[in-house]
Formats: C-alpha cells, sequence, structure tokens
C-alpha cells in the first residue's frame, strides 16, 4: 500500500463560533494528486490551507509522512510549496519571482538561476525573465505562480483553485502545462477546484466536500461514475436523479420502477428497496420515435418528449420527459439532424451500466 | 514693502553668513526631528504590522486610537511629555527635561502615531492572502515581514514624509520640554517664534526659508524614488 504524505485525523477548524471544517480522516497518499471538489463556501480553501500548515486546526492532528508536524511546520512548510487563486506576483521581476522560494530557503545563487530558467522555460515565460511581475496578464502571472511553485521541487505541491480566475482559452493552455509538468514531476499534489472537468482532468483520486464534511473519497471513476449521495451526485454531473424501487433482480440485472416507466440497472440491489436512479446526460442516446431503435447493446429505450432545449457551452443539453425529468448532452449536429424542438417526440436509449443506484433514505 | 523686500534681502544675508547660529539650529532640528522620524518608524511598524495583520478583540479601538493619535496636538503632547519628564514627575529622575532627548521624546509621542497609521493602512491594503503565500513559500516569520514592508515600501516612504513633516515643523512640544535654551534645546521652529516676538524678522525669514528648503528637498528625494520604483 502506498504511503500516506499527508493526513488529517479528527481535524476540526473553526472561526468564531462557525465550524468550517470537520475532517475525521483524509490521506493524502505518496505520489498521487488527490482533487477536492465542492461547491464554494463548503471549505475547501480552508482544508487546503490547513493541509498546507498555515492555517492552525482548532482541534485534532495534521501528520506529515505519519508523524505530527508540531513544532516543525516552518521546515515542513519548506517542504511544500502552495498556490493560490491568485497569482500574487511581488514587485519584482519575474525570474526573481521564480526564485523567491528558493532565496528564502537559501538556496545557492546558481541553483536559483538553473531552476528557475527551467521552470520559466517549461511554462513559457522565459522571454519575461526580466519583466516586473507586477504588469503581466492574469495567464501570464498564473504561469509565473505556478514556475515559483514548482522551482522548489516541493515533496507536496498544494493547489488552491490556480484556473478560476482566468479566461477559457488561458485555462486550457495552463492545464495542459500542469498536467504536463504533474506527470513529469510525480509530485504528491492536492488540488482544491470547484470544476468536476479539472478534477477529472488532472485528479487520480477525489474528495468532495461539502458544507465542510468530506461525503465521498475515492478514485476519480469511481466517484463520478458512483456518487455517494444525492447531493455528490449533483456536483459531479448527475443530471437526473429520479427515486425508483427495485421490482426484481436476475443475473446482476436490476429491474428499477420509475414512475410507471421500467428500467433495467446494471446493479445488486434488493428487490422492493427504495433508490435514487442517477444518470448522466452525456450517457443517453436520442433516436428518432418513428424508427423503433435497432438491435444495440443499450438496455434502456424509453420513448419522451423533448420539454426544452438550451445550450450548454459547445454541445446542448435537452430536457425530455419520459413519465420522469431526464436530462440528455447531445451535439448541435445532432440536434439539426434529429430536428428537434419543443414537443419532439423521440426514444432515449441508456446503458444498464450508465445507471448508477444511490439507497434512498427519504427526501430531506 | 521695505518690512518684507529688506527682511527677504537680510535673511539671505544671514544664509550666506551664518549668523544668528542658523545653520547651528538648523542641523540641530533635523537630528531631533530625524531621530524622532527614525524611533517612530521603528514603532511604527511594530505596532502597525501588529494591528493590520493580527485578529484581536479590540482591533477596531486600536486603529481608531492611532487615528485619533495621527491628529494629537503638539501643545497637549508637550503638557503631557513635560509632567512625565518634570524633575518630580514620573520620569523626573532621568533629568530629560530642557534637553534635545526631551525633545526627541515628545516630537516621537507626535510622529509614531502617523507613522504607525500609514503602516497599518499600508499593509492592509495588501492582498489578504500575500502572507499566506509567502509562508507557502517557505518564508519564516521575519522573512515574510521583511517582504510585506518591501512590497509596501512606497506607502512607507510617504509614511517617513509625513512624519518627518509632522515632527520638523511642530513648535508647541519643543517649546515646553526642549525650554528653546540657545545652543542647546533651539530648534527652528522655535527660533522662528523668538525672532518674531523681538521683532526680529530678517533671522525669522532666514530660518523659514531654510525649514522649507528642508522640508522640499526631504519630499523630492522621496518622491523620485518612488517615480523611480513606480517606472521600474
Amino acid at each position: 500500500m502506498t504511503q500516506a504524505k499527508l493526513s488529517l485525523r479528527d481535524v476540526r477548524v473553526r472561526r468564531g463560533r462557525s465550524e468550517l471544517v470537520n475532517v475525521p480522516q483524509l490521506d493524502v497518499l505518496e505520489g498521487e494528486v488527490l482533487a477536492i471538489i465542492g461547491p464554494n463556501g463548503a471549505g475547501k480553501s480552508v482544508l487546503l490551507e490547513t493541509l498546507a500548515l498555515l492555517q492552525e486546526p482548532s482541534g485534532g492532528q495534521v501528520l506529515f509522512e505519519g508523524q505530527p508536524v508540531a513544532g516543525r511546520q516552518l521546515a515542513l512548510r519548506r517542504r511544500m510549496a502552495v498556490v493560490f487563486q491568485d497569482p500574487l506576483p511581488l514587485r519584482r521581476s519575474v525570474a526573481d519571482n521564480v526564485a523567491l522560494g528558493l532565496r528564502l530557503r537559501g538556496a545557492p545563487r546558481r541553483i536559483q538561476r538553473e531552476r528557475a530558467a527551467h521552470w520559466m522555460r517549461r511554462f513559457g515565460i522565459d522571454h519575461l525573465a526580466k519583466r516586473s511581475a507586477i504588469t503581466l496578464s492574469g495567464g501570464e502571472a498564473q504561469r509565473t505562480n505556478l514556475a515559483r511553485a514548482l522551482a522548489l521541487e516541493p515533496e507536496v505541491l498544494l493547489l488552491d483553485e490556480p484556473f478560476s480566475a482566468l479566461d477559457e482559452p488561458t485555462r486550457v493552455e495552463l492545464l495542459d502545462d500542469l498536467s504536463a509538468a504533474l506527470r513529469e514531476t510525480a509530485v504528491t499534489t492536492v488540488f482544491v477546484t470547484h470544476d468536476r472537468g479539472e478534477a477529472l482532468r488532472l485528479g487520480d483520486r477525489v474528495a468532495v466536500l461539502m458544507g465542510g464534511l468530506i461525503r465521498q473519497v475515492g478514485t476519480t471513476t469511481a466517484v463520478f461514475a458512483a456518487p455517494a449521495d444525492e447531493e455528490v451526485a449533483t456536483f459531479v454531473g448527475v443530471e437526473t436523479i429520479v427515486a425508483g424501487r427495485v421490482r426484481s433482480l436476475k443475473d446482476g440485472l436490476a429491474l428499477v420502477d420509475v414512475a410507471g416507466q421500467m428500467v433495467e440497472v446494471a446493479t445488486d440491489g434488493d428487490p422492493g428497496s427504495d433508490v435514487l436512479v442517477c444518470l448522466r446526460p452525456e450517457d443517453v442516446v436520442l433516436s428518432p420515435a418513428r424508427d423503433h431503435p435497432g438491435p444495440s447493446s443499450a438496455r434502456n429505450h424509453l420513448p419522451a418528449v423533448v420539454c426544452r432545449i438550451l445550450p450548454a457551452g459547445p454541445h446542448v443539453r435537452a430536457e425530455l420527459d419520459a413519465g420522469f425529468g431526464m436530462v440528455a448532452l447531445i451535439t448541435k449536429q445532432s440536434l439539426e439532424e434529429l430536428s428537434l424542438t419543443g414537443g419532439s417526440r423521440v426514444v432515449a436509449s441508456f446503458k444498464a451500466t450508465a445507471v448508477h443506484l444511490i439507497p434512498y433514505r427519504g427526501r430531506a | 514693502m521695505d518690512l518684507i523686500w529688506d527682511g527677504i534681502k537680510e535673511a539671505f544675508r544671514i544664509i550666506g553668513s551664518g549668523d544668528y547660529s542658523v545653520w547651528e539650529i538648523a542641523v540641530r532640528s533635523i537630528l531631533v526631528s530625524g531621530s524622532a522620524t527614525m524611533i517612530s518608524l521603528f514603532l511604527g511598524i511594530l505596532v502597525g504590522s501588529a494591528i493590520a495583520f493580527n485578529q484581536f478583540p479590540g482591533r477596531n479601538l486600536a486603529f481608531s486610537l492611532v487615528n485619533t493619535g495621527m491628529g494629537l496636538p503638539p501643545v497637549v503632547v508637550g503638557l503631557i511629555v513635560a509632567i512625565m519628564l518634570w524633575r518630580s514627575g514620573p520620569l523626573g529622575e532621568f533629568r530629560l527635561i530642557y534637553t534635545p532627548s526631551a525633545m526627541v521624546v515628545a516630537q516621537t509621542v507626535i510622529a509614531a502615531p502617523i507613522v504607525t497609521g500609514f503602516t497599518a493602512a499600508a499593509l492592509r491594503n495588501l492582498h489578504p492572502k500575500l502572507r499566506s503565500q509567502l509562508y507557502g513559500l517557505g518564508a519564516s516569520r521575519l522573512q515574510m515581514l521583511w517582504l510585506v514592508l518591501w512590497e509596501a515600501k512606497l506607502p512607507l516612504l510617504a509614511a517617513v514624509m509625513a512624519g518627518f513633516g509632522g515632527a520638523i515643523s511642530e513648535i508647541g512640544a519643543s517649546q515646553m520640554v526642549g525650554g528653546n535654551l540657545a545652543g542647546d534645546t533651539r530648534v527652528m521652529t522655535t527660533a522662528i517664534v523668538l525672532e518674531v516676538s523681538r521683532g526680529e524678522f530678517a533671522p525669522a525669514i532666514a530660518l523659514s526659508i531654510i525649514l522649507l528648503v528642508l522640508i522640499f528637498i526631504v519630499n523630492l528625494i522621496l518622491t523620485t524614488v518612488q517615480q523611480q520604483e513606480r517606472q521600474s
């Protein structure tokens, strides 16, 4: 088993009377990228600052390689590096900014120069080396910030929403560069984001934080495919979440009654139990109502009516009524070819494996 | 008109010749107010960073007190410092009353809140996460303080200007705790008042010119530094 590089045990952080974070246990494993996702105000930044030893927990312990950090915070902080959402450049040249952390550690000048030069090249800012860092654009400044952190060759890299202040093209470019740098250095990384796309792209594992509590931790694929509860499901992009009851179970295939429609789900559920049926919009395929879809591996084909069509970035979201509300994500090309409008009749198909069931305990 | 014109001509003659000890008085003014400014800068950074960076009950009260201190009437400061340093006062045993040291103390009481207020405001205006970022890059407490002060050096220069300006141009406190003793505690402002009360306008004008030029030079230097800093 991989060793935990950083761990939290019974950590609570309070500010005034409110408890911002309450984490009984969280381990950041050696060499992994752990994405901490959650909505705004969930306590993600507080959690990151606690891991970065910038915030003293009100209770509990932070462990570095299994040992309590108390009394050696500065030494340990010097084995880590933190990047915040705002690049916060100092009033000095880009090169001096990138070398700053090394200078604080008293690294020899030659090392400072070499490492700064290397990471400025890696992030494509070497031509800006002599520029004053406070005159940079947002993207250039964040590149400087990332280079400044990676030039430390840290054992742990902590990133707090590093891309959320950037425009879309810059964000995409920088995400590529960071992704390459993380792969190459294999540095243990904690990456805080509210963007599930970024988490999917960079994270080996994901921790979902809501209201200061960790609701689910697991591999990125597991959390996105099988969210633990309704709120997590919503947050990780499951748009169809409807109540149903398992009618029968045979050979790992459950027949679930959802508002009178029978849906086949690849799972082991107890017959008679109430469940929430979760379906991601990108897993739903639409075809015209008149041709019955030919044989396919999709087990479910439900007749549906298009209620609304909304743009969703480069694609289109179609809200359907299939006896229950359902959302499908399709391309603009498909929209035109199927000439869908509000009121169009379609067949919505999805595989039994695309459906995830959450035990239903009644809605709050 | 002759009074003014002759006064100005005579003033320039005095400045050239150094009569009425104008240069000795000017140098003493610079030393006393310069010392008070340096001490104020030290105290101002200490107290200013403490109230800017720490959350504690009464923090707003501390800010209000500092801001009130920025407008302390020098006469009141003079009175309080005089009582404290009076031979029979609480600090009388140090025998400081009517010495340049007493004037440094009084001017520090005037300048320190000014420098503190400017420093606290400058540090509060820095990005709230800057300190975390510096710690996150491995800064020790001292390194962090040094780096943020360096970041805030332009407003800190303004603090020095304002503090020195407040110290060198005040009169009430210096008069009360220094006593305007010739060759010992006479500074430009107290000398100007004395000469005017005697009807000797020329030396008063001479000292005023020196005082104005001095304040102008200090501001010119600091402004130039700020300009260069902005352009870089």
